[in-house]
């Protein structure tokens, strides 16, 4: 049976770049993908476009491409990237500069274009997924709207031979179930199949978090080698089976407990995997260890596609101001609790406007509240304050409320620090999928 | 009594405003365990300060796991949320200290 194997060059924007030239030079592999686009990230990328309308791509669009392009082009590997941000075809423009710079003059790049739809949006008044209210709502504060687009545009990039395909908001498993469906013809219809691949385009696309990343636990779960932490391998077979793996001699490790844990990463009804392309069922999903850092995973399953597309919103939702600074030593608590008090009232006696506020002691009982933190007391706490407000001046004055602590507070406070910041956030709605209208644009090196 | 961390691993995801956290037994003879001890109801008491809205439960025999679904769990969103662990990546190392019953000859099955 044929097989194509896939390496997955990154899990998130700010990705580690040395695993992905490690796949390209040792891997074998046919195509590399890079997953790169967070939830707010195409939000944030459009304020860039509106500012500079050749702008709005991945920032670590250029040194990624620089660093694999010479041995991609050499091996004939094919990338496929979600780098393209907000702007996908500026971003394919700049991949066939570097790719002209670097001497592969050859090279097709492909953009993927029409996953913004924030026209169709506006013009409907779509409720929000999770929180209140409708896009209307939203008013003026909207900033984007993107699909996830599903793997039929970025197969029909490869099908037109290109040797990098760039996309906007798509799907991450699409991203990866494109090159299956490039290698082996498989029909857009063959929901079974496209739920198998969506599995193993679900478990490659955080990369590192499937090889031994996101998973050491030491003494219980112990990983060698994670500062060389290798990306993994995915060989797919023509009937949708896969083995992961990843190249021999790179850190960490592909084993049964890894794979399971990234099987169920940010999935909610296991039955009910929702992708543009298919409803993936992991449920009866099953792993065996079948050689060193080579796991096998079967029983992935599908059914027929949704009728809407998810679209992220972004919107610009609010300030958030902060401050932090440190006590040590004994009575250290006594003193971040009493410096917490006093920021607490100072807000209120300065008329500081804020909807909501935030006092933590890290260390103590930031992360999950005051119950489950119960016990000793540490050496070392650090106090933390942050309100949302209405306006930039206004978070300022909450950071400033905790660095006056320095001189108007309990002993010994150290180490202040400030901040104060927009919060673009990203909403959810579901939009009838024949309202985005998907396609491809070429551009030659 | 152990704690669950001695028979189970765990990782949290996050999407919006939905935390989910998988609980995987090392051991498949743990998963019994897992599905009697390892409810919703408590998880959702063990999240009181964290959790607002509802946990739901899946069950994963194939692979001896659980995944809990945690509704209004991440600050109003991870996007504009005031939280230091904005995505609740912490929150499955909560999860792992609690409480299980297990025979005291019991070895957690830790050990490949």
């Amino acid at each position: 049976m044929r097989t194509v194997r896939i390496g997955s060059g990154a899990g998130y924007s700010g990705d580690r770049i040395e695993p992905a030239l490690e796949l390209a030079e040792k891997g074998d592999i046919q195509y590399l993908v890079f997953e790169c686009l967070g939830e707010r990230t195409v939000a944030l990328a459009q304020q860039a476009r509106l500012k500079d309308p050749d702008g709005g791509f991945d920032p670590l669009l250029e040194a990624r491409m620089r660093a694999v392009l010479p041995t991609c082009a050499a091996k004939g590997i094919k990338i496929v990237t979600n780098m393209g941000a907000a702007n996908s075809w500026a971003g394919a423009r700049k991949i066939a500069e570097i790719a002209r710079s670097l001497g592969l003059s050859k090279l097709k790049v492909a953009a993927v274009v029409g996953d913004d739809v924030l026209d169709a949006c506006k013009n409907r008044d779509l409720p929000l997924i999770e929180i209140d209210g409708t896009i209307k709502t939203l008013g003026n504060r909207i900033v984007s709207a993107n699909a996830y687009l599903g793997a039929e545009p970025i197969a029909q990039a490869l099908r037109g031979g290109a040797d990098v395909v760039i996309t906007g908001r798509a799907s991450d498993p699409a991203l990866f179930l494109a090159p299956m469906i490039d290698a082996f013809g498989w029909a857009m219809d063959d929901w079974e199949i496209l739920g198998r691949g969506t599995v193993a385009g679900h478990l490659l696309e955080c990369a590192g978090q499937i090889t031994g990343g996101y998973f050491a636990d030491p003494g219980y779960k112990d990983v060698e080698g994670l500062a060389r932490l290798g990306f993994p391998i995915g060989e797919v077979s023509e009937d949708g089976s896969l083995v992961v793996t990843k190249v021999a001699g790179s850190g960490g490790a592909v084993t049964a407990r890894t794979c399971k844990e990234q099987l169920l990463y940010e999935v909610h009804d296991p039955k009910k995997y929702l992708q543009p392309d298919v409803v993936a069922d992991f449920s009866r999903v099953s792993v065996e260890e079948i050689g060193q850092d080579r796991v096998q995973v079967t029983g992935g399953r599908g059914t027929a596609r949704p009728e809407t597309l998810k679209v992220s919103v972004g919107y610009v939702d609010s300030y958030i101001g902060e401050g932090q600074i440190s006590y040590a030593g004994p009575g250290a608590v006594a003193r971040g609790k009493l410096a917490l008090e006093i920021v607490r009232e100072r807000l209120q006696l300065t008329g500081v406007c804020a909807s909501e506020l935030r006092f933590d002691l890290i260390g103590v009982d930031s992360l999950h509240g005051e119950r489950l933190s119960a016990g000793h007391d540490p050496y070392e706490v650090r106090v933390r304050v942050t309100g949302r407000t209405e306006n930039l001046a206004e978070a300022v004055r909450i950071g400033n409320e905790v660095e006056t602590l320095y001189t108007n507070g309990p002993a010994g406070g150290g180490g202040a620090f400030k901040s104060a910041r927009d919060v673009v956030a990203v909403a959810s709605v579901l939009l009838p999928r024949e309202l985005a209208t998907p396609s491809v644009r070429f551009v030659e090196a | 009594m152990v704690k669950l961390r001695e028979i189970a691993h765990s990782r949290t995801g996050d999407k919006g405003n939905t935390s989910n956290i998988s609980v995987i037994a090392y051991d498949p003879k743990h998963y019994p365990v897992l599905l009697s001890q390892v409810t919703s109801t408590r998880v959702k008491a063990h999240f009181a300060d964290v959790v607002d809205g509802d946990v739901v439960r899946y069950e994963l025999p194939n692979i001896s796991a659980l995944n809990f679904v945690m509704d209004q769990t991440l600050g109003g969103g991870v996007t504009r949320s005031l939280a230091l662990d904005a995505h609740g990546k912490a929150l499955s190392s909560a999860l792992l200290d609690l409480e299980i019953d297990i025979a005291p000859d019991d070895d957690g099955g830790r050990k490949p």
